[in-house]
C-alpha cells in the first residue's frame, strides 16, 4: 500500500495503460508540455513521446477524431479541460461514439475515455464549475463513472481505458490533492458496482464522486445524535448499481440521494424514480434527494457556498426520513 | 484486344454504372415504399467516389456524408447487403438500424456514412491520427460536400491535420447547393484560399470526369502516403436530384434542372471508351452484367427477414462476458 493523492493515481492509471497497451493514446489541452491545469498528466509526455499530444483548443474535432480513432485501432483517452467544455463535444459523443456499436449492426466498439473535471468550490463560476453527467448518462451506448478516493481513480480509470465501449470519466475537481490509500499492483475495477462506505441500519445515502465525502461527514455526525446511516458511493452513474441499492434499502427501508449536480432531472431522480418503482415495498418514506438548486453555479464564494449541497442538507433530510 | 488502360478505363465506367444503377433503383424502390426513412442520391456525383476509391488501398479509410451511397459502393460495400440495409432487414450490413445514412463497413475501413453535416471530417482526421500513431502508411480520405464548408469542424480539422501533418485527404464535392440553398448565400471563402491559410496544398478538378478525378486524387495520395502530410481536393460537381428523394426543388430553376443532363459523367465517359475501341455491344453487356447484379441484390433484399428489436439491445453496449 502507498498513499496517494487522487490526481496521482489518476496520472498512474494513465501510465500503466500507456505502458502496457501500445494502442493507447493520451490527447488534449495543454496535456503533453504542461502535463494539464491539475496536473494529471505531468510528466507522460517525458515517458511516452509523441503518444501523449496537445492539441489546439478545437473539443468539437478532438472528440469526433476521438471516435475516428478509436475506429481506427487506437484506445483514444482525451482530456477536456472542464466538463463545461463538453458541450462542445456533443455531437461526437452523442451523436458518434454512443451510437456506432448499435447503428453499425454491432460492426465495431468504440474503445475510447473522455477524462473531465467537474464541480465547484473554487469559484470558477458558472462556466468553470458544472457537474453534466446525467447529459450523458441519458445517452444509450455511454459508460459514465465518477470516482470518490485514489484507489477508485486509478482502478476505474484503467477499466474505463480497457472497456471496449465509450466512457466519461468524471473527476470532481475538488478531490485532486485527496490523499488515500493505492495497493500495490492494484487493477481495474469493475464497472458498475457501488460500494459501502458506511454500514448503517437506519437510512441509506447513495451519492457519488465528492458527495460521498459530504454524506460521510453527515453520517459521523448523525451518529452522534444516534442515526446509523450507510452511505454507498455508486462509483458508476451509467450503469448504476440498482442491485446494491436495492440490497441496501431491504436494510433501512429509507433512501436518500446526494450530488452535486443540479437536482432536477439528475441521476438522483432516475434512482428515485426507479426504486420507487421496483423498491416501493421496502420504503417506509418517500425518498428524497440532497443536490443543487435549480441555479447556475455562482462565483462568489458566499454565494458558491449556499449554492452546493452540505453536510448540514444531508443531515437535516436524513432527519426528516427518520422522524 | 483490351489494353491495361483501356481495362482501367472500363473499370471505373463500370463502377460509375452500378452506383448510378443502384441509386437509381434505390428512387424506385423508396416512391413504391420499398425502402423507408430518407434517402439523398448522388445521382450526377459517381465520378468523385469513383475515382478518389480508385487510388485507395483496401486499409485506407473513409469517412462519408448523408450523400455516400457511392462512396461505400466506391470502396467495396457488399451490394446486396447494401440493399438489405436500405430495404430494413436483419441481414443488411448495419442490421436494419442505420439504414441510407449510415451505411458503413468497418472491415473495408468504410466509417460510415454521416448524417450530421460536418462529421466525417474529423473522424476520418482521427482515423488518419491512428494511421500516423500505429505507423503504417494507411490514409484517411475526408469526404464532405460544399455545405459543410461552414462548419467549425473543417476548420478546426484543416488546423490539426496540418499541425500534425496527419495522412489525411480532404475530399469536398462541391454539388453548388448545401441542401436548400446555393453555395453563395452560405460560405463567403473558397476552399482553396482556405486550405492555402493553412498551408494545404489544394487542388480542384472537373468532378464530372472520372479520369481527372482519379489524376488528381493519385497525386494527392502519392504525397499524403510518402509523408508529406494533409492534402486538400475540391471536385465541382453537379446534384441531379433533390436534396432527399422526394424534394420538389422549387428553390432550383428549370434551367438548371433541365440543363443538368449535360454535366453526366458517364455519358462523358462514353465516347473515350469508343475511341479506346470498347465496342458497344462490350458496353452493352457490361450494363447487362451490372443490372442483373443490381436486380438480383434487389430480390434478395426482398426476402430478407424483419431486425429483431429484442437482439438489438445487445448491441447498445460490447458483451464483454463479464459479470
Amino acid at each position: 500500500m502507498a498513499e496517494v493523492r487522487f490526481g496521482k493515481a489518476i496520472n498512474l492509471a494513465l501510465a500503466d495503460a500507456l505502458e502496457q497497451d501500445p494502442a493507447v493514446f493520451l490527447f488534449g489541452e495543454d496535456i503533453a508540455d504542461v502535463g494539464g491545469p491539475f496536473g494529471a498528466t505531468r510528466g507522460l509526455k517525458d515517458r511516452f513521446g509523441d503518444r501523449v499530444r496537445d492539441t489546439p483548443i478545437s473539443e468539437a474535432s478532438m472528440a469526433n477524431a476521438a471516435v475516428g480513432a478509436a475506429l481506427s485501432g487506437l484506445k483514444p483517452v482525451l482530456e477536456i479541460m472542464f466538463m463545461d467544455f463538453m458541450t462542445l463535444t456533443m455531437d461526437a459523443l452523442v451523436n458518434q461514439a454512443a451510437k456506432v456499436r448499435y447503428m453499425f449492426g454491432g460492426q465495431a466498439s468504440v474503445p475510447m475515455v473522455v477524462r473531465t473535471p467537474h464541480g465547484g468550490g473554487i469559484s470558477a463560476g458558472p462556466q468553470h464549475s458544472q457537474c453534466l453527467e446525467a447529459w450523458f448518462a441519458h445517452v444509450p451506448g455511454l459508460k459514465v463513472i465518477c470516482p470518490s478516493n485514489p484507489a477508485d481513480a486509478y482502478g476505474l480509470l484503467r477499466a474505463a481505458i480497457a472497456d471496449p465501449d465509450p466512457v466519461v470519466f468524471v473527476e470532481n475537481k475538488a478531490l485532486y490533492a485527496m490523499k488515500g490509500e493505492l495497493a500495490e499492483g492494484a487493477g481495474p475495477e469493475s464497472i458498475g458496482k457501488a460500494r459501502t462506505v458506511r454500514a448503517g441500519r437506519d437510512a441509506t445515502v447513495v451519492a457519488y464522486g465528492a458527495a460521498v465525502h459530504t454524506a460521510e461527514r453527515a453520517a459521523g455526525q448523525l451518529a452522534e445524535q444516534g442515526l446509523e446511516v450507510e452511505v454507498l458511493d455508486l462509483r458508476s452513474i451509467q450503469p448504476w448499481d440498482e442491485a446494491a441499492v436495492m440490497e441496501s434499502l431491504a436494510r433501512t427501508h429509507r433512501l436518500l440521494i446526494v450530488h452535486e449536480a443540479v437536482e432536477a432531472f439528475g441521476v438522483g431522480a432516475e434512482i428515485a424514480a426507479r426504486i420507487g418503482e421496483i423498491g416501493f415495498d421496502e420504503l417506509d418514506a418517500p425518498i428524497m434527494r440532497i443536490a443543487s438548486p435549480f441555479v447556475p453555479v455562482p462565483f462568489a464564494p458566499s454565494l458558491e457556498k449556499a449554492y452546493q449541497p452540505d453536510a448540514e442538507a444531508v443531515i437535516a433530510a436524513v432527519r426528516k426520513l427518520c422522524a | 484486344m483490351t489494353t491495361r488502360k483501356t481495362a482501367e478505363l472500363l473499370e471505373l465506367y463500370e463502377r460509375m454504372y452500378l452506383i448510378r444503377q443502384v441509386e437509381l433503383r434505390l428512387g424506385r424502390l423508396f416512391a413504391d415504399g420499398e425502402v423507408p426513412g430518407f434517402i439523398h442520391l448522388s445521382i450526377g456525383q459517381e465520378a468523385i467516389a469513383t475515382g478518389v476509391a480508385s487510388v485507395l488501398r483496401a486499409d485506407d479509410s473513409v469517412a462519408s456524408t448523408h450523400r455516400g451511397h457511392g462512396h461505400a459502393l466506391a470502396k467495396g460495400v457488399d451490394v446486396e447487403r447494401f440493399f438489405l440495409e436500405l430495404m430494413a432487414k436483419e441481414e443488411g450490413m448495419c442490421k436494419g438500424r442505420g439504414g441510407s445514412m449510415h451505411v458503413a463497413d468497418l472491415s473495408i475501413g468504410m466509417l460510415g456514412a454521416n448524417a450530421i453535416v460536418g462529421a466525417s471530417i474529423p473522424i476520418a482526421l482521427g482515423s488518419a491520427l491512428a494511421h500516423q500513431v500505429r505507423g503504417t502508411d494507411a490514409l484517411a480520405v475526408a469526404f464532405f460536400g460544399d455545405g459543410a464548408m461552414a462548419e467549425g469542424t473543417l476548420h478546426e480539422s484543416l488546423n490539426m491535420a496540418a499541425l500534425w501533418q496527419l495522412p489525411l485527404v480532404f475530399v469536398c464535392e462541391n454539388n453548388g447547393w448545401a441542401e436548400f440553398s446555393p453555395t453563395s448565400r452560405q460560405f463567403v471563402a473558397s476552399l482553396d484560399k482556405l486550405a492555402g491559410a493553412f498551408g494545404i496544398p489544394y487542388a480542384r478538378a472537373d468532378g464530372r470526369d472520372v479520369q481527372a478525378v482519379a489524376k488528381a486524387s493519385e497525386r494527392a495520395v502519392a504525397a499524403v502516403r510518402a509523408g508529406k502530410g494533409p492534402r486538400v481536393l475540391e471536385f465541382t460537381t453537379h446534384r441531379f436530384r433533390g436534396h432527399y428523394e422526394g424534394d420538389p426543388q422549387k428553390y432550383r430553376d428549370a434551367d438548371e434542372l433541365s440543363g443538368l443532363g449535360e454535366h453526366d459523367p458517364l455519358s462523358l465517359l462514353e465516347p473515350r471508351l469508343a475511341k479506346a475501341g470498347v465496342a458497344d455491344a462490350q458496353l452493352q453487356s457490361l450494363h447487362e452484367a451490372v443490372d442483373a447484379r443490381v436486380d438480383a441484390a434487389v430480390e434478395r433484399a426482398r426476402k430478407g427477414s424483419a431486425p429483431d428489436f429484442e437482439a438489438g439491445r445487445a448491441d447498445v453496449y460490447t458483451q464483454t462476458g463479464a459479470a
